[in-house]
């Protein structure tokens, strides 16, 4: 088995956007924000945050707010989100988080609760499962869950869980990994586990493994990189992950490995992206690969930084 | 009015630069501020560059005029993912009231190509909601083109049940996914589909009333492809909150025997019969016979204990997951044994 190309990975996250293509990069412009909480995670993981300068990252994402509180993909876009919860993530990550004006950031995301209880991701309205995961876990980092009511955000959650014991993105949606890895991060956020019938939803979880040792994120559908996090982070969260074959796993991710360029693609021989990269990384993080800092299944964010947003004194 | 089939691509081809484009000559390009010293430096195509500096002028000053509506047009043929210029091409239709068929049509060029995009879907959403339920069969039409071309595409099957739930059409759901389940019977999305419609249309009783013929139709599916994980699922899904009924209906444990007894292929229908023996089964005879008919070299004497047996050949046939059978295994009750 090849091991971690963890230097060339760096090196690959550094020089990411200028080596893709126009296509990618046109692609990025508006994800920007996600775009960078990927690339900096990974690199918090491998040990290497410092290859970046700190300084030129946060005074760039503090120019993604908008009046209204919520971050947008990039200078001058509107607000989502999706881009709210990598601003704070990032911020987090460089211990910055008092930069933000809490209150205001909550506001804005707490504004998006609807009456059932469900989030939408903006004004426009589009509801999803995914942003009951970032409103959970953004107004948690910024210690404001106060703000909305997490009763009835439970609630929703659980209506969208599926006779499998998975969870889908409205009420009656297919189980989607991706998608119940935000139902149960947002339900561990919430301390509401017991809403999860950890026994059932486990064992479809550990069904998406396929021979290869890779993981699908539905019956049927090819295995690639990303469910490693998707899958593995859920299996731990409702303490199942020795369930599946472990080492299979591993050996499936260090495959997807490009080790002339760094990065990590969603298959073996695919083409790498930042994205897939992360989440190979993380996914080894939570098998415990050595030499990579332990990530927090439900914030993903790397341990250390949760613990300092908790339980420091300030 | 919007331009027809095949003018995106047009215009692409013969594209002029905004630039030298008369009726854009008195505004000025705002160019993307990508902040000091980018940590993710952003090569952008000058085409896009151009574009976009266009779009962000009449975006701050709030242009919503048809050449800003036609912008957007340009804009998201040259990233559909942009959410803001989806967001602004919705303002200016609100404001200059353009035809909404057109817009349908224009979402629809666009899926073609862009068929997992989040912002299209919720803008097309968007659209059929102003134009209420006479967009019903235009959106089930719609969806059903785009889950032609792939059957499994997520953000179609969540499109196409908010447009039963919100403008109805719940018709012919059943037929649908009886159709997709025969052109793919191991189509997940298409059983969960089932499901929706079996528990939530309005016009077919609710689960309880399909029960009886929906297990038929499932155990059909499962002697036809046993190691098809989704109708095993669904089967246990007819009897939700009535356990009593499932181990009771003696269709259930004999589709399972009648699996075991091909001895290829059983690992569902095993896992099955642990479960109805975990909630209280009692097997007979034929069930431990049929059990001991797959017992391998490699499981050695199989537990005289139903359950246990069941956990040890399932150990053996599904090394990957050995460590939820054993763990299976250490669950049951002390002991299972067979009449």
């Amino acid at each position: 088995m090849g091991e971690l190309a963890a230097d060339k990975h760096v090196k690959y996250i550094i020089s990411v956007e200028k080596k893709k293509d126009s296509f990618e990069s046109v692609v990025m412009e508006h994800l920007r924000l996600n775009g960078a909480y990927w690339g900096l995670t990974t690199l918090d993981i491998l040990g290497k945050l410092d290859a970046v300068d700190e300084e030129d990252v946060i005074s760039w994402i503090l120019k993604c707010q908008d009046e209204s509180g919520g971050f947008a993909g990039n200078i001058g876009h509107d607000p989502h989100v999706l881009y709210t919860l990598s601003a704070v993530q990032v911020l987090a990550l460089f211990d910055k988080l008092d930069i933000l004006d809490a209150d205001k950031v909550s506001n804005y995301v707490a504004g998006l609760q609807n009456g059932d209880g469900s989030f939408s991701g903006d004004i426009w309205g589009e509801v999803d499962t995914r942003f009951s995961y970032i409103a959970i876990c953004c107004l948690s980092i910024l210690q404001r869950l106060d703000k909305i009511n997490v009763d009835k955000a439970v609630e929703y959650i659980v209506s969208c869980k599926n006779l499998d014991g998975g969870f889908g993105c409205t009420p009656g949606g297919e189980s989607h990994s991706g998608q119940i890895f935000c139902c149960v991060g947002a339900l561990a956020i919430a301390g509401a586990l017991h809403h999860v019938d950890k026994d059932l939803l486990g064992w479809w979880l550990c069904e998406r493994q396929v021979k290869s040792g890779g993981l699908n994120g539905r019956p049927e559908k090819l295995p690639d990189v990303c469910y490693s996090w998707w899958v593995l982070s859920s299996l731990i969260m409702i303490d199942r992950v020795h369930w599946i074959n472990k080492d299979k796993l591993v050996k499936f991710i260090l495959d997807c490995q490009d080790m002339e360029n760094g990065g990590i693609s969603d298959r073996p021989d695919d083409a790498v992206d930042v994205f897939h990269t992360y989440f190979g990384v993380a996914g080894l993080s939570l098998l415990e690969y050595p030499g990579l800092k332990p990530i927090d299944p439900a914030y993903a964010l790397p341990v250390d930084v949760v613990n300092r947003i908790f339980f420091s004194k300030k | 009015m919007e331009s027809d089939e095949g003018d995106e691509q047009q215009q692409e081809a013969e594209r002029l630069p905004l630039s030298q484009r008369p009726e854009w000559s008195d505004v000025t390009p705002i160019p993307q501020d990508d902040g000091p010293n980018p940590v993710v430096p952003i090569a952008y195509k000058p085409e896009f560059s151009e574009t976009m500096s266009y779009f962000r002028a009449v975006y701050y000053s709030d242009e919503r005029s048809s050449r800003s509506f036609q912008l957007t047009k340009e804009a998201i043929c040259l990233n559909p993912g942009n959410y803001t210029v989806w967001h602004f091409r919705r303002q200016i239709i609100e404001t200059l009231h353009t035809d909404l068929q057109d817009e349908l049509a224009f979402v629809g060029r666009i899926a073609k190509s862009n068929s997992k995009n989040y912002q299209l879907w919720h803008h097309r959403r968007w659209v059929a909601e102003k134009l209420g339920t006479g967009a019903v069969n235009k959106e089930l039409q719609f969806t059903k083109k785009m889950l032609s071309l792939d059957a499994k595409n997520y953000h179609a099957w969540s499109y196409r049940q908010w447009v039963l739930q919100a403008l109805g059409g719940w018709e012919d759901e059943l037929d649908y996914c009886q159709i997709l389940l025969g052109e793919d019977i191991f189509n997940n999305s298409a059983w969960n589909q089932r499901y929706f419609v079996v528990t939530r249309s309005p016009l077919l009783g609710g689960l309880i009333a399909m029960r009886d013929s929906e297990v038929n139709f499932t155990i059909e599916a499962i002697l036809g492809n046993p190691e098809n994980e989704s109708p095993w699922r669904y089967l246990r899904g007819l009897y939700k909150d009535d356990t009593e009924s499932w181990i009771n209906d003696p269709r259930i444990s004999s589709v399972c025997l009648k699996v075991l007894s091909t001895k290829s292929n059983y690992v569902f229908a095993l896992s099955t019969l642990l479960d109805l023996i975990c909630h209280g089964f009692r097997p007979s005879e034929e069930f431990r016979e049929a059990i001991n008919a797959l017992n391998t070299p490699d499981s050695g004497p199989l537990d005289s204990d139903l359950g246990r047996a069941i956990c040890r050949v399932l150990e053996c046939v599904d090394p990957l997951r050995c460590n939820y059978w054993l763990w299976r295994k250490s669950k049951l009750p002390l002991t299972v044994s067979s009449q």
